[in-house]
């Protein structure tokens, strides 16, 4: 009966998103009140009914009721209470319903943070959210139903897969979706002033918290992916480049760009017509990651259940909206002009440029994705494109982005003044540069040839990012909210390059074969398996190994890595026990018995990993903090 | 005109490349052979079963010169070539084209029992057991099916559990018309 | 990565699943040191092609530890890494090669973020020097807006 009221909600949810779009377009196009003011009300019920759907769904994962086709396939009675909820979105079906509360989720908050925003405006916006919505819903009764019946009801469930049996990764998705959904607010802003044919700097003011809060979730949603692929696919990678990552990363990098222009459209009114196509941009390089990952196109080999009509569909949704969108741009971006100007070396000059290194960055990475696809449809051979393409052509132009940022940020409005700030460039690079050398001569050692330009790069612009605030500090100028979260934001960035460096410089890997009481080098360490064991967990039995590793002799960390093998799903899996420090990361993995008593064993040693995460957070955080900004909660009161 | 209509015009030629990618996306399975319109490998193996008592020990693939056939590579371990297997013996009444089959990776006596408990379609199987020839062939999974043609040149491979509709339509049909007499069981 | 494994359910592949959560842990080494680096790298830039983008470096299908094996004989018998990637090629085609050559089917690929890159540089100079001669008669001033 729950699942059948959960369909049944998500059926009304359609409708009322139908009229939520229907009046919130045409009742400012027609002029009529009473349709505007109903808009805001459809939003509030179809979010009731979202919920209720999500809601219906999850009830019966957690009640195991194997009777749903959907809660048969991805859990399982002997699967923990967490799990089950986690489980709601551990597949295609449930994902969407997942995603659409999601975004009804964004809907309701700008229903509710817009009263101070002109009627008809507000209106457009959430026409515009609503139509989203509406293909979203629509896709999901169609060719995704979550709350099919199955006759007769399974005894028990094919379970969770058990990759998706973690805690970073039951929350990963939910993440992800928040920043990929989120960026949907900008794009219906950018629609909204394309239909009215009006956009100035309030606008601008308008959509930036919305644009960076999304941006925020995206980072730590691939944050928490990548950490969850370093620990739980156990082999040490934390970035494959793979499709279904790229999918999720052109939109970020899109998203910083249109933060940043936003940021000149709202400080000096330019770059009005690239804002609003990055705006655009961002939400459909979402969608299309959506379409990537759901139609099997890109996925080549053993991609079984690639489903032609589901790509069909989300095909036609993108035509529709994305296309709709592009189509309004090429009529109303040509209204837009400025008259204002600035010099070569302003800080408009610099995130112009910012804008264009990211945007190629992007276009590199979407190059690379849909190569294999391009590649068949011109009939030019099958391909695979690899992370030896993508790292050279992503650091391209990503390694200037850097240094343009360690200068950008002395610069200033209209004019640039650089001249004048010769003195902090200059100290801020030797301190980048004194450090890399201490980093290099002093801990590490050499390396290749991108190890010190890294380090440089890196450490320059963490120092770079303090020099702004300390300036105001010493001028008795107060720091807003939005001067501190860019630069922990910039720090954030800086920590990213420097780990990353350090990561690809000087991680020490290498695969032994050991019996008990041997023991094997990696660099600096010594690697010895002391036993072998057999253990039982709640849903599957392992082979536990007890690896001692030893630094110059001494025990530093004692390992049990394991091999699980899961009864239900009938997979064996590699359960790699790492020790996290915040200076390195100690990791082994069990692989398999390889005769004559003995077993392979992978052994890592991983400098300043966990940085790279801490390094998203942090720019997430930057972003938190700037949307927080005093003068964009004015903005609502003012406009 | 403007340059505003760009992306619009960039996002047409997008759906248009998705749009073929998704027409295409059911046939994702399989990769092309980089072997067509190329020589076969040579090979020289050792052979399992075969149909000429007077068969030597090894079997060397020259002898094939001159002549249309198929290699079928297959392993007791492959479930989809259990189930092509009926497939086959009928193939082998056909008798169009000597079928030779590649045991891949597998074990010898295994192979055997299979071919006496299932039925022998193969004029000769020869065992890879080190999976080298295969290599040679480009095989990634088992089963799979080159047709080669009287100057030893790959003119087809089929990628799975071969079919009587693919056998009609990507074979015999590939045949000159006096092939599939002269070709014969030898 | 994480979203992998999402597309890998997604589309109910099992198998893929099951390749990558028991990946190939590979002790066996090359005496040269030396040979040893070129055969990792040659080995992460062949693609497994049972796989979801993995390399046969990461996978533990049993062809994938075939052509590991290929790879150190190759290396072993004196062939450059470009030998071993013909090699390769010739036999399961550009689909096996995470690097696509500079090849002309290839081209494009390597070009676009190069003449892309260019374009931008362009557009972005032809804004900055329209910019730059309107700010004469621009009234803003940063210093005055600074708070």
């Amino acid at each position: 009966m729950i699942p059948e009221l959960g369909h049944f909600a998500l059926i009304l949810a359609a409708w009322v998103v139908i009229a939520q779009s229907a009046f919130g377009l045409a009742g400012p196009a027609f002029a009529r009140e009473r349709w505007i003011a109903a808009v805001r009300p459809a939003v509030f019920t179809q979010f009731a009914l979202q919920t209720a759907a999500l809601a219906a769904l999850m009830y019966a994962f957690v009640t195991n009721d194997f009777s749903v086709q959907y809660v048969a396939q991805n859990s399982n009675s002997a699967l923990p209470v967490g799990y089950r909820i986690a489980a709601v979105w551990g597949a295609h079906e449930g994902s969407l319903v997942l995603w659409g509360w999601i975004l009804s989720c964004w809907t309701l908050a700008v229903a509710l943070r817009s009263r101070s925003l002109p009627e008809a405006f507000a209106a457009r916006t959430l026409g515009v959210l609503g139509l989203v919505s509406l293909g979203f819903v629509t896709f999901t009764l169609a060719t995704s139903n979550p709350f099919l019946r199955l006759q007769p009801a399974a005894p028990d469930g094919r379970d969770l897969n058990p990759l998706l049996q973690d805690p970073a990764l039951a929350s990963h998705p939910p993440m992800l979706y928040a920043g990929y959904v989120g960026f949907a607010v900008a794009f219906a802003f950018a629609c909204a002033a394309m239909i009215e044919g009006r956009l100035d700097q309030t606008w601008a003011r308008w959509t930036r918290p919305w644009t960076t809060i999304a941006w925020a979730f995206l980072s730590v949603g691939i944050a928490l992916g990548s950490w969850w692929a370093y620990y739980e696919l156990g082999w040490g990678g934390y970035w494959f480049w793979d499709p279904v990552e790229n999918a999720s990363f052109m939109p970020w990098l899109v998203g910083t760009a249109l933060i940043h222009s936003l940021a000149v459209t709202e400080k000096r009114g330019l770059f009005k017509s690239w804002t609003l196509l990055l705006a655009i941009l961002a939400f459909s390089l979402s969608l299309l990651g959506t379409f990537l990952v759901r139609s099997g196109v890109l996925v080549s080999v053993h991609s079984f259940a690639a489903d032609p009509t589901r790509g069909i569909f989300i095909l036609t949704f993108l035509v529709l909206v994305i296309g709709g969108a592009l189509a309004l741009y090429a009529w109303r971006a040509p209204l837009l002009r400025s008259e204002a100007g600035f010099e070569f070396t302003s800080r408009e000059s610099f995130l112009l440029f910012n804008n264009i290194l990211l945007v190629v960055a992007a276009a590199a990475v979407f190059a690379g994705t849909m190569a294999p696809l391009i590649s068949d449809a011109l009939g030019l051979g099958t391909l695979s494109v690899g992370k030896q393409y993508f790292d050279p052509v992503f650091l391209l132009p990503t390694l200037p982005l850097i240094a343009l940022a360690a200068v950008g940020l002395h610069s200033q409005w209209k004019r640039g003044r650089v001249a004048a700030r010769r003195g902090a460039i200059l100290t801020t690079a030797a301190i980048g540069i004194a450090l890399t050398l201490a980093l290099m001569l002093g801990v590490w050692g050499g390396a290749k040839l991108l190890t010190p330009i890294g380090f440089a790069l890196g450490l320059w612009l963490i120092a770079s990012s303090f020099v702004d605030p300390i300036d105001r500090v010493r001028r008795g100028i107060r720091l807003t909210p939005a001067i501190v979260g860019m630069a922990i934001a910039h720090v954030g960035l800086g920590v990213f390059v420097v780990s990353i460096t350090a990561v690809e410089s000087y991680t020490s890997e290498r695969d032994l074969a050991l019996a008990i009481g041997e023991s094997g080098r990696v660099g600096a360490f010594e690697y010895r398996l002391d036993g072998l064991r057999r253990v039982e967990g709640p849903n599957y039995d392992a082979v536990r190994g007890t690896v001692t590793v030893l630094e110059a002799g001494k025990p530093v960390v004692t390992l049990y890595p394991e091999k699980r093998n899961y009864f239900v799903q009938r997979s064996v899996m590699t359960e790699a026990d790492i020790h996290m420090q915040l200076s390195r990361d100690v990791f082994a993995a069990l692989g398999e018995d390889l005769g004559g008593g003995r077993w392979s064993v992978r052994a890592q040693v991983r400098p300043l990993i966990n940085y790279v995460w801490l390094a998203a957070f942090l720019m997430a955080l930057g972003g938190i903090v700037a949307a927080s900004d005093r003068r964009y909660r004015r903005a609502e009161g003012e406009a | 005109m403007n340059r505003f209509i760009l992306p619009a015009g960039v996002f047409v030629l997008l759906v248009a490349v998705l749009a073929v990618g998704i027409q295409r996306a059911p046939n994702k399975t399989v990769i092309p052979s980089a072997l067509i319109g190329k020589p076969a490998p040579q090979y020289l193996l050792p052979v399992i079963a075969s149909s000429s008592p007077l068969q030597a020990v090894q079997f060397d693939s020259r002898s094939l010169a001159g002549r249309w056939h198929v290699v079928n590579v297959w392993g007791t371990w492959c479930p989809e070539c259990r189930v092509e297997h009926p497939v086959l013996l009928d193939m082998a009444r056909e008798a169009a084209l000597p079928i030779i089959g590649l045991d891949w990776k597998d074990d010898d006596m295994a192979a055997r029992r299979w071919l006496e408990s299932l039925g022998d379609p193969y004029d000769v199987v020869v065992a890879d057991r080190e999976g080298r020839t295969a290599i040679d062939f480009g095989v990634y999974g088992a089963p799979e099916t080159f047709l080669i043609d009287d100057r030893g040149v790959v003119v087809h491979k089929h990628v799975g559990a071969m079919t009587p509709a693919v056998w009609q339509r990507d074979f015999l049909a590939r045949l000159p018309a006096r092939a599939a007499t002269t070709g014969g069981s030898p | 990565m994480s979203l992998r494994i999402v597309a890998v359910l997604l589309i109910g592949a099992w198998l893929a699943i099951a390749s990558h959560t028991a990946g190939a842990i590979d002790p066996v080494e090359m005496t040269d040191p030396a040979l040893q680096t070129r055969y990792r790298a040659l080995t992460h830039e062949l693609r497994c092609m049972q796989c979801q983008n993995q390399s046969i470096a990461d996978s533990p299908v049993g062809l994938a530890g075939d052509l590991r094996r290929e790879v150190r004989e190759l290396l072993e018998a004196g062939k450059t890494d470009q030998q071993v990637r013909d090699y390769m090629r010739d036999r399961y085609g550009d689909f096996i090669l995470f690097r696509p050559r500079f090849a002309a089917n290839t081209l494009w690929l390597w070009a676009a973020p190069v003449v892309l890159l260019l374009l931008g540089l362009y557009a972005a100079w032809r804004v900055v020097r329209k910019r730059g001669a309107l700010v004469a008669t621009d009234s803003f001033d940063d210093e005055a807006t600074r708070s």
